[in-house]
């Protein structure tokens, strides 16, 4: 699927709120059209890293590099027009303007390339009937399909999603992965998902953090359950140490 | 970006802009025929309509919810004392003193806009009061004396009044129309993203930072002409009144009584609270309280202001800046 050139390298990245910690020098490398899941625990700081790819968190040490470029001094709105798009947790619409505004809005400040309104409406067919109407008042599964929609048309060559599932009835997600399922090899995609089971079949590569760091790295075809359980909980580090 | 000509409007906002173009040129004629009273009076609305334009592009249209407009205010009228001290005629300096004021608005907005709205707000506040004791220790304003731009006797008063009317009327137009435009082109669509999620917003490329920043200066230029013009008309300028935090009140309430992001909610807010003045200003303390009962009627009953009542029988807001992606 990959074809060898790093896409992302982050390099010892520390992100923080305030006193805490939330990224603790994390270092990671994804291939260009890899797909990565990212799990975690709530609070494991996921978000916080992938608003620091984003460009919308400062990594307070350490730096990214995108496809060999250094994009650590990047704001958001520069990063997305270097080929980082993050389609934020909680969808996050313009909701005072159409969904059509809301993709044009994108179109006009991304990169261009073979995304265009028209072609994101192709493979998110359930938006078009939606076009014309004010994103604020969609349902939580055409809201996803717009948000995702929405990071396609900046033409992004690393698309970032976070959050994929979380609010959605069953059906939504399917309906959300099958339209990502089709993005596969033409995009490097990082997907934080809480569905385990969802993020195991969907990425070649699952990334578990807990507490601000990698805890486990692997296939997911090799990767055992009870392996990414304890990951998950942080298990085989912190014998001793309760969390509350 | 489409152009959106007239005629591809809406029939009743065609009918509203052929109403202010003959408002303006009824407003043009006026002081040939009113008393120079209604041409005081006029002026000052003018001034109203300007600060609620301003303020509304700040508060509903890139989200800046500053209340320190006053900073401006006073510093337009302290650079146009400042001028006409060093010898330039105050008619232009009038101008000149609301463009100098932007280069401060330029470098503040380096530090204010990377604040959240709270803090923003308070710290814009913090500003406009401390710039108002520098000004203070100015010799020339005699601390809270303050001082007249005598300059200015030196025109007849009648030809005086009319020049500032005038003027005050050309600056409304240019003002109303000047927004206009820019809520239609691109800047206006990306404030209004920023105003609806400014992460998302820079999340689909567009530059926060930029967007915020050119909106800040230009309102703050608004409301240094709209102070300057004011200061050409009472000719007294004192730090308590130029910074006094009225001025940022009265934007509040005509933005937010007309209707906070609609293009034409601010008119009518302006022309609300000027008609409020009008009738209740000479009961003092309690006009005050009157105008804070009202305030109080619209956030509770109409809290989208008078526009809002367009809005809630169904029909299309006038004018709107929405659909302006339209393909």
């Amino acid at each position: 699927m990959t074809t060898g050139k790093i896409a992302l390298l982050l390099v010892d990245a520390v992100g923080r709120h305030g006193q805490l910690q939330a990224v603790k020098s994390l270092s990671l490398s994804i291939a260009e059209n890899e797909v990565v899941a990212l799990i975690g625990a709530n609070g494991a700081g996921k978000t916080t890293l992938m608003r620091m790819l984003a460009g919308l968190h400062p990594l307070a040490e350490g730096r990214l590099a995108l496809f060999g470029n250094d994009v650590t001094a990047l704001p958001a709105h520069d990063r997305v027009k270097a080929g980082i798009v993050l389609s934020p947790e909680g969808r996050r619409l313009f909701g005072d303007m159409t969904v059509r505004e809301n993709l044009m809005i994108a179109a006009e400040n991304g990169r261009r390339g073979d995304w265009t309104v028209a072609t994101a409406c192709d493979a998110f067919p359930q938006i078009v009937p939606l076009l014309d109407r004010p994103a604020g008042g969609l349902s939580g599964g055409q809201r996803q399909a717009v948000a995702i929609a929405r990071a396609l048309v900046a033409n992004p060559s690393v698309l970032l999603l976070d959050e994929v599932s979380l609010g959605l009835s069953p059906a939504a997600v399917d309906g959300v992965y099958q339209s990502l399922a089709a993005l596969r090899g033409r995009m490097t995609m990082v997907v934080v998902e809480q569905d385990l089971t969802r993020a195991m079949s969907f990425a070649e590569r699952l990334i578990c953090m807990a507490e601000g760091v990698l805890e486990l790295d692997g296939n997911p075809a090799v990767l055992t359950r009870e392996e990414i359980t304890n990951a998950y909980f942080g298990i085989h580090k912190t014998t001793g140490a309760s969390h509350a | 970006m489409t152009k959106t000509p007239l005629l591809g409007m809406a029939s009743a906002d065609r009918r509203l802009i052929w109403l202010a173009a003959s408002a303006l040129a009824v407003l043009a004629i006026l002081p040939a025929f009113g008393s120079a009273l209604a041409v005081d009076k006029l002026t000052y609305l003018f001034i109203l309509i300007m600060f609620a334009t301003m303020w509304n592009l700040l508060a509903g249209y890139a989200g800046l919810v500053s209340v320190g407009q006053q900073a401006f205010v006073g510093l337009g009228g302290y650079a146009m004392v400042r001028m006409v001290d060093a010898g330039l005629p105050p008619f232009p300096a009038i101008f000149i003193a609301a463009l100098c004021t932007g280069v401060v608005a330029w470098a503040m907005s380096w530090f204010v806009l990377r604040m959240k709205a709270g803090e923003f707000a308070i710290a814009t506040w913090v500003i406009a009061e401390a710039i108002r004791a520098m000004v203070s220790f100015d010799p020339i304003i005699q601390g809270e004396t303050g001082t007249s731009i005598t300059a200015l006797n030196a025109y007849a008063p009648e030809m005086r009044r009319l020049t500032i009317y005038l003027l005050a009327l050309a600056t409304t137009a240019l003002m109303v129309w000047g927004s206009w435009k820019l809520l239609q082109g691109r800047t206006g669509a990306e404030a209004q993203a920023i105003r609806d999620d400014e992460e998302a917003a820079a999340s689909v490329g567009i530059s926060t930072f930029q967007v915020k920043q050119r909106i800040y200066i230009l309102a703050s230029i608004g409301c240094a002409v709209a102070g300057t013009l004011w200061l050409a008309s009472a000719i007294t300028f004192q730090p308590r009144t130029g910074f006094g935090v009225q001025w940022s009140v009265f934007m509040l309430f005509m933005v937010l009584v007309g209707g906070i992001g609609t293009f034409i909610g601010p008119i009518l807010g302006a022309l609300l609270f000027f008609a409020l003045q009008e009738i209740f200003g000479d009961f003092g303390a309690w006009y005050l309280a009157g105008v804070g009962i009202v305030a109080i009627l619209f956030a509770l009953y109409l809290p989208r202001g008078i526009v809002g009542l367009w809005l809630d029988k169904g029909r299309d807001e006038p004018l709107t800046m929405r659909k302006r992606l339209g393909i």
